[in-house]
């Protein structure tokens, strides 16, 4: 079936199977692997995107029902060379090791923050529940979307 | 110029994975790859009758199914096991997909080639298999009395029994003896170790007819590609391994694995691309599992709880296949049943038994966190019957002597355990929980605190060759840098090193940039490319700072040393009248004359006007080979509140005091304690690999797998030490695996602290609130 996207604000068209999976339309028509698969069970978060700006783990739709929507993957997420200030909260703080889980952590802080500008800790730690890292132990994961939450200065 | 080790340099490898650019095995673009998927076993012991292909095969799309038989000429020896622990040893043999039988519940019976991922997994489903059960061996107590056969080939499940007990009569007398004696059974449950990348590898014959390049989500590219060779009877100087991106490692991708001999022999027979991508669900026991131990321990102390003998019995399972290092786990621990006490008679004794389950193998402290639980639970054991405080029996104890030769027959390099101790009680504010502990006790409350202590001590630096000979292990511990200056002065730092989220482009770029002179942006570290550094042993046992970082530093040194000759030469002066300093070779006494690295570099290079006798470029390879191991220490310290009402154990405060020699990059060492902790705490509280009577994993996907979120988590209080290494010239130890070996047992311990009073003395990992609420329970009836 045919479906429009618009993906980091560009216009994509493609015939996909009904039963393809946003996350595999996004890795594998529109090759864009930056957002990643770390589970079947929609438990791990690495393929966390925004579709309107709000956070949705893109195992759990099929690309159908994206259709018509707007998309933000991590290749989107800085404005030019310049980074989110929720990337550069990651880097500032080593909010990550590995990197396998960093895309869809830092693009459910952003919707996290969009959502709650002044969080506290138990607020970012409760919010980012649904996306696992296996590196880090979360305690620089917390500080990064803290000092983010600053740096944003509180407003959307 | 200000020296860049021991600052916290914000990482280089962050932008690629912060902006997606970075690309893991997945995420490679090959085209006209074909997709395999593996149909695996259900059932974890069975023959197999019967494997009808043809509904499978007429899928559109599908190249080919087949099965073990039809592949078994493909491979020229079964997957490798590195490490025969003893001349004796039962190996049974392991072929990438099971031929007759089959073993455990996820082992590959038969691959699917197909033109594309979905229709190699929409034709898997259609491969029927017809299995005839045979009996489940599950329990390694059974396993070891032989009840029945994992391997009927074998004669018995007992792989092997390794033993380190270098005086049994000195043991007898400490035990007959003591005035104090405790006798401890602990359960290591097997673990999952879920990094978040799935294993992947994809093979491409290039580039040139005979040649493969091999993508794989590995630690050991190096290990990868040698025993590939070996295990496919393929021409090792035809395969080139790189490992991207890789997602995290753990130890659960240090193996040689059933899919990456696949994957070539199909890229070899098929003459195409080859791409494999592990499901989570299907790691779930398709990659190995960690841990998995019984463990019977003894401690015989004098009527002060000073411990003069500690005897240990094990039994380990192996699952159902030796792996690359699967019987050497429970040796790398077996040197550490003495933690960090001086305990004179030593005695260990391990057996390895085969089960129906995933193979087990190195799960991130590998043998090390086993050990650091026995003697962290024992020791509180202890305390309790003597009658005195967890903090000072172990003060008793402590090992205050370096270099300190062990009962066990090591030679431990530095330490300083009762400061950590010291720092880890103030930060802890031990006496003032001690105090509310008292108050809640005596109100009556439902409400129930601990505090636990954990005080390690661990090898790691993996490791001195002539001792992994003496362990009967296959290779050496070697590791391989070079240092090559370009001609523009900038320089590469070529590694054997392979990582997978530590931070070694950055790191090691530090090292070279102090020792060099040069500024640390001009220095690239190049890895995990066997075509670009040829020489390696790779990543795992907390080994690339003070094993690979060492080699770098030496490498540096040797580069200086060559371009001291150059400098010497176009300077005019003796080569001993140059210093090296800033970067720069300067006349002793005239330091206005200098020749700076970059510009010898460029002589070098043109070799226009070299001293007789030194090559042209400038470029030094060193492989160091460590004389002894590190030994890390710390104590770590955990605070618990638990709800009488629900068994819900609150991680109310962690302390983490921990002294890995000197530093390179402290913000580094920070993260992978951070990490450490969270997989310690997690298997103390929550991770079991759990299954059922049939021998099926029941925790086989992360929904029922609980690996923690931030939710579940505290921040941590970190505090360390520094009391360097005189092992190697950088001074350092290792921090990968410490944060995991220290706080299982800092955690277990305030949990049995705070439920003591009740008379509860043990509770098996993990202490989910079920268990908490149930011991809680009968304690009251």
């Amino acid at each position: 079936m045919q479906i429009g996207v618009t993906v980091n604000g560009v216009a994509q068209e493609h015939d996909v199977e009904p039963r393809t999976l946003l996350v595999q339309y996004l890795r594998e028509e529109c090759r864009l692997t930056g957002t990643k698969v770390g589970c079947d069970t929609s438990s791990c978060g690495a393929c966390t995107v925004l579709i309107e700006g709000e956070s949705v783990k893109s195992c759990t739709m099929f690309a159908a029902q994206a259709d018509g929507a707007s998309i933000t993957t991590i290749e989107g997420l800085a404005d030019g060379e310049k980074w989110h200030p929720v990337q550069q909260a990651f880097h500032e703080h080593h909010g990550l090791q590995c990197g396998y889980c960093t895309a869809g952590m830092v693009l459910a802080a952003v919707s996290l923050l969009d959502e709650v500008p002044n969080p506290s800790e138990h607020d970012v730690r409760f919010g980012l529940e649904g996306n696992l890292c296996r590196c880090t132990g979360y305690h620089n994961i917390v500080k990064a979307v803290l000092a983010a939450a600053e740096t944003m200065g509180g407003s959307k | 110029m200000t020296a860049v080790v021991g600052s916290r340099q914000l990482r280089r490898e962050d932008p690629a994975l912060l902006t997606g650019e970075a690309r893991f095995v997945d995420d490679l673009q090959i085209p006209g790859a074909l997709s395999v998927r593996i149909v695996r076993s259900p059932v974890a012991h069975a023959k197999i009758a019967s494997i009808d292909t043809s509904a499978a095969a007429a899928v559109p799309g599908v190249v080919a199914v087949l099965t073990g038989s039809d592949l078994r000429d493909a491979f020229e020896n079964p997957l490798p096991c590195a490490w025969p622990v003893t001349e004796d040893m039962k190996n049974p043999e392991h072929w990438p997909l099971a031929i007759g039988t089959v073993n455990f519940a996820g082992e590959g019976v038969a691959v699917v080639v197909a033109e594309t991922r979905v229709a190699a997994r929409d034709a898997a489903e259609l491969v029927v298999v017809d299995y005839g059960d045979l009996p489940v061996i599950l329990d390694l107590e059974s396993a070891a009395a032989d009840d029945s056969l994992v391997h009927a080939d074998l004669g018995t499940n007992k792989s092997y029994t390794w033993e380190l007990i270098p005086d049994a009569a000195a043991v007898d007398a400490a035990f007959a003896s003591a005035a104090h004696t405790v006798k401890e059974r602990y359960v290591q449950q097997r673990l999952i170790p879920m990094a978040m990348e799935p294993r992947g590898v994809v093979v491409i014959p290039e580039p040139y007819g005979g040649d493969y390049t091999i993508y794989s989500a590995t630690q050991i590219p190096h290990i990868l590609k040698l025993m590939l060779g070996i295990t496919l009877g393929m021409p090792e100087q035809k395969l080139r391994v790189i490992a991207p991106a890789v997602g995290g490692g753990f130890g659960s991708k240090l193996n040689v694995y059933a899919e990456e001999a696949l994957c070539l022999a199909l890229a070899r027979q098929f003459k195409r691309p080859i791409r494999w991508v592990e499901e989570r669900s299907e790691g779930t026991t398709a990659t190995i599992q960690g841990r998995g131990m019984i463990q019977d321990i003894e401690l015989a102390a004098d009527a002060d709880g000073k411990i003069n003998a500690v005897r240990v019995n094990l039994l380990a399972d192996m699952g159902a296949y030796l792996q690359l290092v699967t019987p050497g786990i429970p040796l790398l621990g077996a040197f550490l049943y003495h933690g960090c006490y001086d305990i004179p008679a030593y005695s260990f004794s391990c057996t390895g038994v085969f089960t129906n389950r995933t193979p087990t193998d190195a799960y991130r402290g590998a043998g090390r966190p086993e050990a650091t639980y026995a003697i962290e639970r024992s020791i509180d054991a202890l305390a309790e019957k003597v009658g005195v405080d967890p903090a000072e029996i172990r003060r008793r104890n402590f090992i205050r002597e370096f270099p300190y030769s062990s009962g066990a027959g090591l030679m431990f390099d530095s330490g300083e355990y009762e400061t950590a101790l010291d720092k880890a009680l103030a930060l802890a504010d031990y006496e003032g929980v001690r105090k509310e502990q008292a108050d809640l006790r005596n109100a009556g409350s439902p409400k129930h605190v601990g505090i636990g202590l954990s005080s390690y001590v661990e090898m790691c630096g993996l490791a001195p060759s002539r001792v992994l000979a003496s362990l009967r292990y296959a290779a050496g511990g070697w590791e391989s840098a070079t240092i090559r200056v370009l001609p523009t002065g900038k320089v590469q730092a070529i590694t054997g090193t392979s990582p997978h989220g530590q931070g070694h482009e950055t790191s090691w770029a530090m090292v070279v940039a102090d020792r060099l002179g040069v500024p640390w942006e001009d220095v690239d570290v190049l890895h995990s490319d066997t075509a670009i550094a040829p020489l390696g042993m790779d990543s795992y046992g907390s080994r690339s700072t003070s094993v690979g970082a060492t080699a770098i530093a030496l490498a540096c040194d040797k580069v200086i040393d060559k371009a001291r000759l150059v400098a010497a030469h176009q300077m005019e002066a003796a080569p001993d009248d140059l210093e090296f300093v800033n970067g720069e070779f300067a006349v002793k006494g005239t330091p206005s004359k200098t020749m700076a690295l970059g510009a010898i570099a460029f002589e070098a290079f043109t070799a226009h006007d070299l001293p007789d006798g030194v090559e042209p470029n400038l470029e030094a390879q060193v492989t160091w080979d460590p004389p002894n191991f590190t030994f890390p220490f710390g104590t770590h310290i955990a605070v618990v509140e638990i709800d009488d009402q629900t068994g819900h154990v609150d991680l109310r405060k962690y302390v983490a005091v921990d002294d890995c020699g000197n530093q390179v990059n402290p913000l580094l060492v920070e993260g992978q304690i951070h990490g450490g902790v969270a997989q310690g705490i997690a298997q103390a509280l929550w991770e079991e690999a759990v299954y059922d009577d049939d021998g099926t994993l029941v925790t086989g996907s992360l929904l029922d797998y609980l690996v923690p979120s931030a939710a579940e988590l505290p921040s941590y209080t970190l505090e360390q030490t520094v009391t360097p290494s005189p092992t190697n010239i950088l001074g350092v130890k290792g921090i990968g695996e410490a944060g995991t070996i220290a706080s299982t047992p800092a955690v277990v311990n305030a949990i049995i602290d705070a439920l003591g009073h009740l008379g509860i003395k043990d509770i098996d990992m993990p202490a989910t609130p079920q268990r908490v609420w149930t011991a809680i329970q009968e304690a009251k009836q």
